[in-house]
């Protein structure tokens, strides 16, 4: 398949994330758009690695997976956190620092 | 073999290739508009382990070996599984997540997603990218994609350059890792004085 | 290249296939069946079931993922190190110059590093899975003389 097929895909998977991002409400469905756009911009980089014929674009991926898995870790605790102390994960009730 | 034998046979593999790329592309794209739609959870994180094995499969399918393989253990062995712990840990008794958004934003939000993908698409349309690849980087290419052709997989040369030029990241990754597991660790710890409980 | 997965993928359908045919039909010819209450409740090996499975998590199980996905990461990272490593250090041989021992030092300061971590949480207590009563000493596991696992088992969950 060409090069613009696999963008093609990757551009609806994070607009697809981006979406879910700024519909849902609920932390952990926003965490799972963010990791909906977070696939869709290392697909990006994989289709372009394969496009140059380099592999700089996959070890860049490689770190992104890495990332992501800190991101979920640190993410997820920092929910479980702020569940324990305010009993909710809505997005929009969590306002105590909004001036 | 005469030429016209190894047209079909070559038209048969482009076929062969195209079915696998729309199943994959489908089994990408259709799980993540299921998050997005959904109301139960628990569904949600299923319809994401579709999604991360859709792009794991796209990466096998561009020859991303190892990648695809990081993408099956970190993503669906390790991030979804901890997004799961999640889930049953914040949620009592109601899976539903209500979709409290107002219908206008809704309308926007679809809009919007829809005028820039248009575009996106059509950009990538107009784009003659085996001109631009001539002329940005004429013979660009290395070892690895040797590698690749032998079928010896991507894991030595991603080895190769972790040890070489991408020495300083790869350090770095370990300091991250640390201080995430540090970080998150008393994060998620109940009385962060004294030990967990 | 691609044709090697694609035996995977072979295998793999034909898998998927063998249990769906094994679950639905093959269940659905042999299997006598009897409509009864008790087959729609939860199976809880043998037991009737208590309460609702929702109920909320220990906060260890994901203590334990987390620990897990860290180390994860870093068993992922070492991988392609370990592909080349021989054909690394037979590289700097030929070659004669630079440091034997470079591709070992990188990888174990960064094991050294995320060992560091691994201290840390352990002396933290996040990966004892008997955790201390508040101000009680830790129990041992296995139990010592004395003291009965049972006893144990039913302190820590009061």
């Amino acid at each position: 398949m060409g090069t613009e097929a696999y963008l093609i895909v990757a551009s609806l998977l994070f607009l697809i994330g981006a979406s879910g991002f700024l519909l849902r409400r609920n932390l952990l469905v926003m965490f799972m758009s963010i990791e909906l756009m977070l696939n869709g911009a290392a697909l990006l980089f994989v289709t372009f690695a394969r496009h140059w014929n380099r592999m700089d674009g996959q070890i860049f991926v490689f770190f992104i997976i890495a990332l992501a898995a800190a991101e979920a870790a640190v993410g997820l605790s920092i929910l479980i956190a702020i569940f324990r102390l305010k009993h909710r994960v809505n997005a929009d009730e969590l306002s105590e620092l909004k001036g | 073999m005469s030429a016209a034998g190894r047209g079909r046979e070559g038209e048969w593999a482009l076929s062969f290739h195209a079915i696998i790329f729309w199943a994959l592309a489908a089994m990408t794209i259709v799980p993540a508009i299921g998050i997005v739609v959904s109301k139960n959870i628990v569904h949600m994180a299923f319809w994401l382990l579709g999604t991360l094995l859709g792009v794991a499969g796209l990466y096998l399918h561009m020859e991303a070996d190892f990648l695809g393989m990081t993408q099956v253990f970190v993503y669906i062995g390790g991030i979804n599984v901890l997004l799961l712990f999640g889930i049953m840990l914040t949620n009592r008794e109601p899976l539903y997540v209500r979709a409290a958004v107002k219908r206008p934003a809704i309308a926007s939000a679809v809009l919007l997603g829809v005028v820039v993908a248009v575009g996106l698409i059509q950009s990538f349309g107009a784009t003659e990218w085996h001109t631009v690849k001539d002329a940005v980087a004429p013979g660009l290419a290395d070892a690895s994609a040797k590698a690749v052709v032998n079928g010896d997989g991507t894991a030595a040369t991603l080895g190769t350059y972790l040890l070489s030029d991408y020495i300083l990241p790869f350090e770095i990754v370990s300091i991250l890792l640390l201080v995430v597991l540090v970080g998150a660790a008393y994060i998620a710890r109940r009385d962060p004085e004294g030990g967990s409980a | 290249m691609l044709f090697q997965y694609a035996h995977a993928l072979i295998g793999f359908l034909f898998g998927m296939l063998f249990v769906a045919l094994q679950v639905f039909l093959l269940v659905r010819l042999l299997a006598p069946r009897v409509k009864e209450p008790m087959k729609d409740s939860t199976y809880e090996c043998g037991e009737p079931p208590v309460g609702d499975a929702w109920v909320r998590f220990d906060m260890r199980f994901y203590t334990m993922a987390l620990i897990f996905i860290i180390f994860e990461v870093e068993a992922v990272f070492l991988f392609p190190w370990a592909t080349v490593y021989n054909d690394l250090i037979a590289g700097l041989r030929a070659a004669g110059t630079g440091n034997v021992l470079f591709p070992f030092i990188e990888v174990f300061v960064f094991i050294l590093v995320l060992g560091v971590g691994l201290i840390y949480v352990w002396k933290k207590g996040d990966m004892d899975w008997v955790k201390a009563m508040r101000g009680q000493p830790k129990q041992s596991w296995p139990p010592t003389e004395g003291s009965t696992g049972e006893r144990d088992v039913e302190k820590d969950v009061a």
